[in-house]
């Protein structure tokens, strides 16, 4: 389970990024953080495994207190952690097996992977993932041969070898056509259900978000506005959480009795269904 | 929609100084400084005309390029020239690879990003020859002095370069390796040196062929190789074996710049 209290980030720039956010995910959940551009969520995500350093606040992953741990014991923790990107930061340079087996750099000595000689075992396990994916035909391609939808893939892969216990992802739909979008949400899905795995997906999409995602926070201005269920997400709650515009077509159903809180929302477009 | 506009609008690409004054004054400025740095360049154009004559006989004195009479000098100042050449690129690389990285913002802390820029400053302030003139009161004439500038030049070109190569490097893919849980030696080894690599080989190329080039510089001021077998046919009035030693090393930069462009294409 992870558990983040009382999390502020102020940025060198005087910029807060968060202001003091309280959030607990349990395992096996997959939660969609959902809010408009600088709302915050790549920091919050980030504090988490670090990336970022939070200026104040307590991160638990279990009994584990993230922010205070030491360099050595950070890079111990950060094992435990996937993470998948945005424009999915796969090195490009290397093939999608260096890619994925980079996921195992936190377990083994450096002249081993110096020289590419992982333990069997996770080179079983690379196959197996890649497999799992529809990649295993790929392996010595080089990252950047692949198409985007593939290399998510592959950056899943590389997340998964850790065998982390939180995923973090990053808008890992961002620059996807709306299938290949669908196909990944799914896939991270499944696997934290084979997994047991929670997750915290950073998303854009809200469509998306309450299609795959069990648990819904809303973040504006470094602040959590929404947690709920994804049908929670009504016409008012995506103006707390966006600001005005006209919700209609975004939510997936809306509960007749919502409905007649429409009235707040601005006249819409004509014609542009 | 709005097709009848009545009057049309202008549109000008906005000019690259604002202000009109002095982006006139600049012009204006710029063109009288041209004129008065020609007006004190003092040409004597009767020592011009002397000249010509007294150039084309020098290099008519170049021609048939003879590579037969002293072919063992010439030889030997080829091969201790390029064995000059490689020893200092390889030992230059070695040393300016530490040295890069810590001159990489991103990379080290402040102290020793400082540190590092200031061995490349220094390396980079004098120019080869002068490195070379101090290294032969140091260690005498011969092939050492020699390697010992180069290595020095080296430094200061590859460092300066693979530091900002590491700076303009893609941060996200080195953030998802460190997100991995990687050691830093295992970060560099896969997200730094991937990213950098077909950059690297390279310039290691192009440092090769300017290490060979000035190899025949630092010879003549007693670095050893073909420039000091050049100096020495110069010196004998030996301008055929000269135009030989030209010709050869022309033939040999050539044929570094045409394997590194291939080498290039292919690292990519």
């Amino acid at each position: 389970m992870l558990r983040i209290v009382d999390l502020v980030k102020q940025y060198k720039t005087g910029d807060t990024a968060l202001k003091g956010v309280n959030l607990e995910v349990p395992d096996g959940q997959v939660m969609a953080l959902i809010g408009p551009s600088g709302a915050g969520k790549s920091t919050l995500i980030r504090c988490v495994n670090r990336l970022v350093e939070p200026t104040s606040g307590k991160i638990f992953l279990n009994d584990m207190e993230l922010t205070s741990l030491s360099q050595g014991q950070l890079r111990r923790a950060r094992r435990r952690m996937g993470m998948i990107f945005q424009e999915y930061a796969l090195v490009e340079r290397l093939t999608v097996m260096e890619n994925v087996l980079s996921g195992r750099l936190g377990y083994v000595p450096f002249w081993r992977s110096y020289f590419r000689k992982f333990p069997q075992s996770d080179i079983d396990e690379a196959f197996r993932l890649l497999e799992r994916v529809g990649l295993d035909h790929m392996v010595d391609k080089r990252a950047d041969e692949l198409s985007g939808g593939q290399r998510q893939r592959v950056g899943i892969c590389r997340a998964l070898i850790q065998q982390p216990e939180l995923l973090l992802v990053d808008e890992p739909t961002a620059s996807l056509d709306p299938k290949t979008s669908r196909q990944i949400m799914r896939l991270i899905k499944e696997l934290c259900e084979e997994r047991r795995l929670s997750a915290i997906i950073n998303i854009h999409d809200v469509l998306l978000a309450q299609m795959f995602a069990e648990r819904i926070v809303g973040l504006q201005l470094g602040e959590i506005v929404y947690d709920g269920p994804p049908d929670g997400l009504t016409p008012d709650v995506l103006t707390q959480i966006y600001g005005e515009e006209d919700w209609e077509a975004t939510i997936e159903k809306v509960d007749d009795d919502e409905q007649e809180d429409i009235d707040t929302a601005p006249q819409r477009a004509s014609g542009s269904d | 929609m709005n097709t009848a506009t009545s009057t049309s609008r202008t549109w000008k690409k906005p000019p690259f100084i604002q202000s009109p004054m002095l982006r006139w004054s600049l012009v204006v400025g710029g063109a009288i400084y041209l004129a008065l740095a020609f007006g004190t360049m003092d040409v004597n154009w009767g020592r011009v005309a002397d000249g010509i004559p007294r150039g084309h006989r020098f290099v008519s004195a170049f021609f048939p390029p003879d590579f037969v009479s002293r072919a063992g000098d010439i030889f030997d100042g080829i091969l201790e020239s390029l064995w000059i050449t490689i020893i200092s690129t390889v030992a230059g690389i070695a040393v300016s690879i530490p040295v890069g990285l810590g001159a990489a913002r991103n990379l080290a802390p402040r102290p020793i990003y400082l540190a590092s820029r200031a061995i490349l400053a220094i390396s980079r302030t004098f120019p080869e020859i002068i490195i070379a003139l101090f290294a032969v009161k140091l260690f005498g004439f011969g092939p050492f002095a020699g390697f010992i500038a180069l290595s020095i030049g080296t430094i200061g070109f590859y460092g300066k370069l693979l530091a900002e190569d590491i700076e303009d490097m893609d941060p996200s893919q080195a953030e998802a390796v460190r997100a991995t849980g990687a050691g830093w030696f295992q970060w560099l080894n896969y997200a730094v040196q991937p990213q950098v690599m077909p950059r690297m080989i390279g310039l290691g190329m192009y440092r090769l062929d300017i290490n060979f080039r000035e190899s025949a510089v630092v010879g003549i001021v007693g670095g050893g190789g073909i420039g000091a077998t050049l100096l020495t046919s110069f010196d004998r009035y030996e301008f055929d074996s000269a135009a030989a030693i030209l010709l050869i090393i022309i033939g040999i930069v050539m044929a570094v710049e045409y394997s590194s462009s291939y080498i290039r294409k292919w690292v990519q």
